[in-house]
């Protein structure tokens, strides 16, 4: 297979499969979630946990008082690759011509200089709370295979993002196929593994807040 | 047989001084993309180099491979180069017809059996034993392989020739092929292009007589001299590529001040000529110096690349209503895979006993 033709395979059918699962994915698994729900608070509520289950989605993004000092190394690279993938994902230009094509929508991006420096940071970032995690004993310990292959399939996108852009290592539309090719794996696993928090943190926040709001306690 | 006249004999009988000739080389050996130091040497080579005889076969094309070489404005390299080879068929070009045209080539290929350069454009039918395209009666499958017999190498000029060009083009009714799939052990030179850039094809050419080998080549057997870099890699809207600076309609003002062409289709970081260098028309311009994305015609398959207008890193295929049936499933199986969990966890609930203290005791007891 030629790397055109593995490129039109990724952009064509390889993205339908690719999309088709995640979205499958992602709304069985919430669906599901929403409907188990929790079981019956059946105590009288002090207050409505309405409030303070929206509460808790927002400020649980903010750092706890303490955390820096606790494991600066989480705190600092965390935030830096969560932020730096997010501004890669959505304000890098192809991407948002990838958007305008499945959705019809646009918005404007940033320069290629400032996508890059994202890109750095945050490859920068996971290579460092890798390390972290294979040095620090009680991480290491913590930590299972499906922890590194999470770490393994955000990382890919990443780095043959940048390779390709930059036209490293491989010839561009062989790179550029290899990126896509990733992104299609990370779209397909996304919903079955620990990656799926990036849709449940959410829920998540909003119930442990809710639960604390009725008792009328902080979250 | 013809007489053998060197080049630069025949230049001189026709008046053209050796500063004339000299300029040519120089043009010449930037074709071939070698350094200046080189133009003794290619002028030496091309002084002394004998006629050699050029088959040029057409199939399933479009003629534009031929008129993108001969609307080139003399004297240029071009005419050089057509002065120096001795064209012995080209149905498009030759003066003769019919019958005659016919034995012209049978001549040629028997005269100079096994030193001919054969020079195709178009792709060749294969459905149905190749009548979609026929000439004199034979199928062009049979005249390419009697063709290739006798040649030295064979230049595949333009997409067609070189991956199948648009009669390839999903769902290819007449079953075309390249010249690569017919012609096996002989070298083919892929001078793809959909025209090739005049300069290119008489580049590989200039290459083959300066020479007397063929050039370098990619893993697309194609002059790597030409086809070594992108036309993204040296295109002058490169710095609003980078700046983030991109043209989103024909007509808008990053349009009018000559932002990149991305969003609008280009296929320039995908697609490997020499556009962007040695330009067209006598190096006036190129197509995204007119205001078009590049389209990506030197590649294969360029035409089922998913639309000239669509943006590379786009997808090839309408996907909103697919995310949406997605959607609506996922949700009908979440809710299924709900209900029954639900189910599950009261069945559960049913059937748990509880125990009490005293019970335990007498089982403790038994
Ligand atoms: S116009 Fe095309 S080739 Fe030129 S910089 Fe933009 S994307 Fe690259």
């Amino acid at each position: 297979m030629t790397a055109e033709a593995l490129l039109a395979w990724a952009r064509g059918p390889g993205m339908q499969i690719a999309l088709a699962v995640f979205f499958l994915g992602i709304t069985v698994r919430i669906v599901e979630m929403l409907l188990i729900g929790r079981a019956p608070d059946l105590a009288a509520p002090r207050k409505s946990g309405v409030a303070a289950g929206w509460r808790t989605v927002f400020h649980r993004s903010l750092p706890t008082p303490g955390m820096l000092k606790r494991s600066p190394l989480v705190f600092v690279g965390g935030y830096i690759f969560h932020l730096g993938f997010l501004i890669v994902l959505v304000l890098s230009v192809p991407h948002i011509e990838l958007f305008h094509g499945v959705w019809g929508i646009r918005w404007p991006g940033l320069p290629r200089s400032l996508i890059d420096l994202a890109a750095i940071l945050s490859i920068g970032a996971m290579v460092a709370l890798l390390v972290h995690r294979l040095v620090d004993p009680v991480r290491r310990f913590l930590s299972r295979s499906g922890d590194y292959f999470a770490w393994t399939v955000t990382f890919l996108p990443l780095i043959t993002g940048y390779f390709a852009t930059h036209h490293m290592l491989l010839p561009y539309t062989q790179m550029l196929a290899v990126h896509i090719l990733s992104i299609e794996l990370l779209l397909i696993v996304l919903p079955f593994t620990k990656l799926i928090h990036t849709f449940t943190l959410f829920l998540s926040r909003w119930y442990n807040g809710a639960i604390a709001g009725r008792k009328g306690v902080a979250s | 047989m013809k007489k053998q006249v060197t080049l630069g004999e025949q230049l001189r009988q026709r008046g053209i001084s050796r500063r004339t000739f000299l300029k040519l080389c120089a043009v010449a050996t930037s074709a071939m993309a070698l350094p200046p130091a080189m133009i003794p040497r290619v002028a030496a080579a091309l002084d002394k180099a004998v006629r050699p005889s050029v088959i040029w076969l057409s199939f399933q094309e479009c003629t534009g491979c031929t008129e993108s070489l001969t609307r080139s404005h003399a004297p240029t390299l071009e005419s050089l180069i057509f002065d120096s080879i001795s064209l012995d068929y080209h149905h498009t070009l030759q003066a003769a017809s019919g019958t005659a045209a016919e034995a012209a080539r049978d001549k040629a290929i028997k005269d100079f059996y096994g030193k001919y350069l054969l020079i195709v454009d178009g792709s060749i039918p294969t459905k149905d034993d190749g009548v979609y395209s026929t000439i004199a009666g034979r199928t062009n499958i049979d005249m390419l392989k009697e063709a290739a017999d006798g040649a030295v190498a064979v230049v595949a000029v333009g997409t067609c020739a070189s991956f199948g060009g648009i009669p390839y083009a999903n769902p290819n009714p007449t079953g075309a092929v390249p010249v690569s799939e017919l012609v096996t052990d002989k070298p083919i030179i892929n001078v793809s292009g959909c025209p090739p850039i005049p300069v290119v094809i008489t580049g590989v050419l200039a290459h083959y007589l300066t020479f007397g080998e063929i050039p370098a080549l990619d893993s697309f057997g194609r002059p790597l001299a030409f086809f070594g870099e992108s036309i993204h890699d040296r295109c002058y809207r490169r710095p609003f590529y980078d700046q983030g600076k991109f043209a989103k309609s024909f007509d808008d003002e990053g349009a009018r001040s000559g932002w990149c062409l991305f969003e609008l289709g280009c296929k320039g970081p995908t697609t490997h000529n020499a556009c962007a260098t040695k330009k067209w028309n006598g190096g006036v311009s190129f197509p995204i110096e007119s205001g078009h994305p590049c389209i990506g015609c030197s590649e294969p398959n360029f035409w089922d690349g998913g639309g000239f207008y669509k943006a590379l890193s786009t997808t090839t295929r309408p996907l909103a209503n697919w995310t949406g049936a997605a959607v609506v499933t996922g949700a009908a199986v979440g809710a299924a895979a709900g209900v029954a969990a639900k189910r599950k966890r009261s069945a559960a609930k049913r059937a748990h006993h509880t125990v009490t203290a005293d019970e335990l005791k007498k089982k403790e007891e038994a």
